[in-house]
């Protein structure tokens, strides 16, 4: 039996200085780095892809077949970006590791440059984490200074530069095309697809997009084999993943385990809820555009399919967990305002649906609501979802319509008593 | 006011710097902006002006990109901007309890409404800032910081504030007004200006990399927890399963 957590991204992050480039090696670090330079590029593919590593940003794209997508001896630049631009509401856990553990990412980023024939990689995050920033820069120069990056890495003849490139407060940068229009100066809006950034990404040139966790993952697969990590979690979601719990749970937090876990063995990991006599209500598996589930879902498989049967999705295991002291409607109302503020404009579909859906949504959390507001936001939520340029706009109608599947009541609620029944002190984490 | 001579020349330097890592010039714009932001506490028609012959493009085309991105101030920035994430795990875990009292505390007997206000939309869409008469801090709504674990999450000048109540918060902005030392929860052990923290965001650090917890305590929940139990990732040979010979002692 596997045990219940299996710390490997985290495993050196209560060591003081697990950021250091001496505290990562000496927790067994740059090991992998040696391995897979001394191996053919498309072994490195091979081995990423029997491991069978899904993206741990949300999709769940096997990241070796990603890479595989790359075309080989086109005479272009091939370019690596890693998405680190983690805003997605309840998501928590690429900050915390390239905090405390900036070296994993690196050896994984050198590893895929090679794997990909790239010699230009970017590290895109978001701005509004200094100490963050700080730390990935305090460990590229480290890095650089220890040959791992810059000309002729360890003697290969293989060269990589990478750079730290602060995003600047945009949601919708952390969609892909997005995410390179802004590498290139842009606003960051989102691009069609085909030509997918593989074909043609930043400057045009092939491009590998990647999670943080995801390029994370790589250097362990490299080190232990492919099959010690599809030896973990389920029969189709390989491997291991960091689970963010917060809200109404007594130790919120990071939570490293294999996939499949379930929402009530992290919450008994957790030490249960936060508040005797108040059960979870609803949750999010994977961030805000994940739809809801609630107590039914307990036992549900945290793993792509498990979660895709329970009429959600993994995404990226952000599991906001709320007790029954919460008004489904002000979560719902407020992730709702949250992808109007943060949508791009560049699609009509998008851009006003999310106004008027914000508009709807506040007609029902103030008890104003009626019937017709019920079949305007499905009405709306249809001409957004499979219409908008990205998926920020299939997003958009989640947290609504899915509070409508499970708590039709409570809306109805809301109605009759002419507003909001629930007392928002009462949620806080310092109420009793 | 045009920057100085000496001011462009210094601009200069570090605009090259920057435009080098990249392999085209223009992906340099955000960090100019930075930079900029950090020159003058915002960005500046002057600012623009000097990021868009940086880059051969026009003024225009720098300012569609600057207004696109929330981090970027058009008028002049408070010395401390407080952020309250008000998304809504943070938000029902008190956020919007603590962005109340602090907007109150800082506009004090002017009210919400009549406080020197920014780019504000109204209602919780609102995003623009309430300064503080003597400008020395700003607060405004944030949206998500990643730092769900540790709701209710309030920023300052981006670093970490974790676990704060509403009188946690309104001490740290009367600590700030008073030039009291204010320490980040995970962050230096100094807290910089907002023009300092934009010159980091353009790529120069201050050496204050190292100072800090590798981690916070939620984030270590999970290994503590596995340390405790006894528990690990298996064996590299040991395909999946792992035994009490596999672990090593906690």
């Amino acid at each position: 039996m596997t045990d219940t957590l299996t710390p490997v991204l985290t495993a050196n992050w209560d060591q003081p200085d697990s950021f250091t480039l001496a505290g990562y090696s000496r927790t067994g670090g740059y090991k992998a780095l040696p391995k897979a330079l001394a191996m053919e590029p498309d072994d490195v593919i091979a081995t990423v892809k029997n491991a069978v590593l899904r993206g741990r940003g949300g999709a769940g794209f096997p990241t070796g077949v990603k890479w595989s997508f790359i075309p080989q001896n086109d005479g272009k630049p091939h370019y690596l970006t890693v998405n680190a631009d983690e805003s997605e509401p309840g998501t928590c856990k690429d900050i915390p590791l390239m905090m405390a553990n900036p070296h994993v990412l690196i050896e994984g980023i050198i590893i895929t440059c090679y794997a990909i024939r790239a010699s230009h990689a970017f590290i895109y995050v978001r701005g509004e984490v200094l100490h963050v920033i700080r730390r990935l820069q305090y460990a590229v120069a480290q890095a650089y200074e220890a040959g791992y990056l810059g000309k002729d890495i360890l003697g290969t003849g293989f060269d990589l530069e990478l750079v730290v490139h602060a995003g600047a407060g945009a949601y919708i940068c952390g969609e892909e095309t997005a995410l390179l229009t802004s590498l290139e100066g842009y606003r960051g809006l989102p691009r069609n697809r085909p030509p997918f950034p593989a074909v043609e990404g930043l400057y045009a040139s092939p491009t590998v997009i990647n999670n943080v966790e995801s390029i994370s993952s790589v250097p362990s697969i490299i080190v232990n084999s492919a099959q010690w990590f599809a030896g973990l979690g389920t029969e189709k979601s390989k491997g291991f993943g960091i689970f963010s719990l917060s809200g109404h749970v007594k130790n919120p937090g990071q939570y490293e385990a294999p996939l499949g876990i379930t929402l009530r063995e992290l919450i008994d990991l957790a030490g249960g809820m936060l508040r005797p006599g108040h059960p979870l209500k609803f949750w999010t598996p994977g961030g805000s555009s994940t739809p809801l589930l609630t107590h039914e879902h307990l036992d549900i498989p945290l793993d792509f399919e498990g979660v895709g049967a329970a009429g959600s999705m993994l995404g990226t295991r952000a599991l906001q967990i709320f007790d029954d002291t919460t008004c489904v409607l002000r979560a719902a109302l407020r992730w709702t305002e949250f992808y109007q503020h943060e949508s791009c404009g560049k699609c009509t579909p998008c851009r006003e649906g999310t106004y008027w859906l914000v508009r709807a949504v506040q007609r029902l959390e103030d008890g104003e609501g009626t019937e017709e507001d019920l079949e305007t936001i499905l009405d709306v939520s249809d001409n957004i979802v499979g219409r908008a340029f990205c998926a920020l706009g299939d997003a958009a109608p989640v947290p609504i319509t899915s509070a409508m599947k499970y708590f039709k009541d409570e809306i109805i609620l809301h109605q009759k008593n002419g507003g909001c029944p629930f007392d928002p002190a009462a949620s806080t984490a310092w109420a009793v | 006011m045009p920057f100085s001579e000496e001011t462009l020349t210094r601009l200069k330097a570090d605009a090259a710097e920057i435009t080098g890592k990249y392999p085209r010039a223009r992906s340099a714009l955000l960090p100019l902006l930075y930079l900029v932001q950090a020159e003058e506490g915002y960005v500046s028609d002057d600012g623009m002006t000097f990021c868009a012959e940086v880059l051969g493009i026009t003024q225009t085309e720098v300012r569609g990109v600057a207004t696109f991105y929330t981090m970027y101030k058009h008028e002049p920035a408070a010395e401390y901007q407080i952020g309250v994430c008000t998304n809504t795990t943070c938000a029902i875990m008190g956020g919007d309890q603590i962005y109340a009292e602090l907007a109150e505390h800082i506009a004090g007997g002017a009210g919400h409404d009549e406080a020197e206000h920014g780019d504000a939309l109204g209602g919780t869409s609102d995003h623009g800032d309430i300064k503080s008469a003597d400008g020395k801090v700003a607060v405004e709504r944030l949206e998500c910081n990643a730092a769900c674990d540790y709701a209710p999450v309030v920023m300052v000048n981006w670093e970490f504030f974790d676990n704060q109540t509403p009188r946690s918060a309104k001490q740290l902005v009367d600590d700030l007004r008073a030039g009291a030392d204010v320490r980040p929860t995970r962050g230096p052990s100094r807290l910089c200006t907002w023009k300092q923290a934009n010159r980091i965001l353009a790529g120069f650090g201050d050496g204050q990399a190292t100072d800090g917890p590798s981690a916070g305590p939620a984030s270590l929940v999970g290994l503590k927890l596995a340390k405790e139990r006894g528990w690990t990732a298996p064996a590299a040979d040991s395909g999946g399963s792992s035994s009490q010979a596999d672990k090593e002692p906690s």
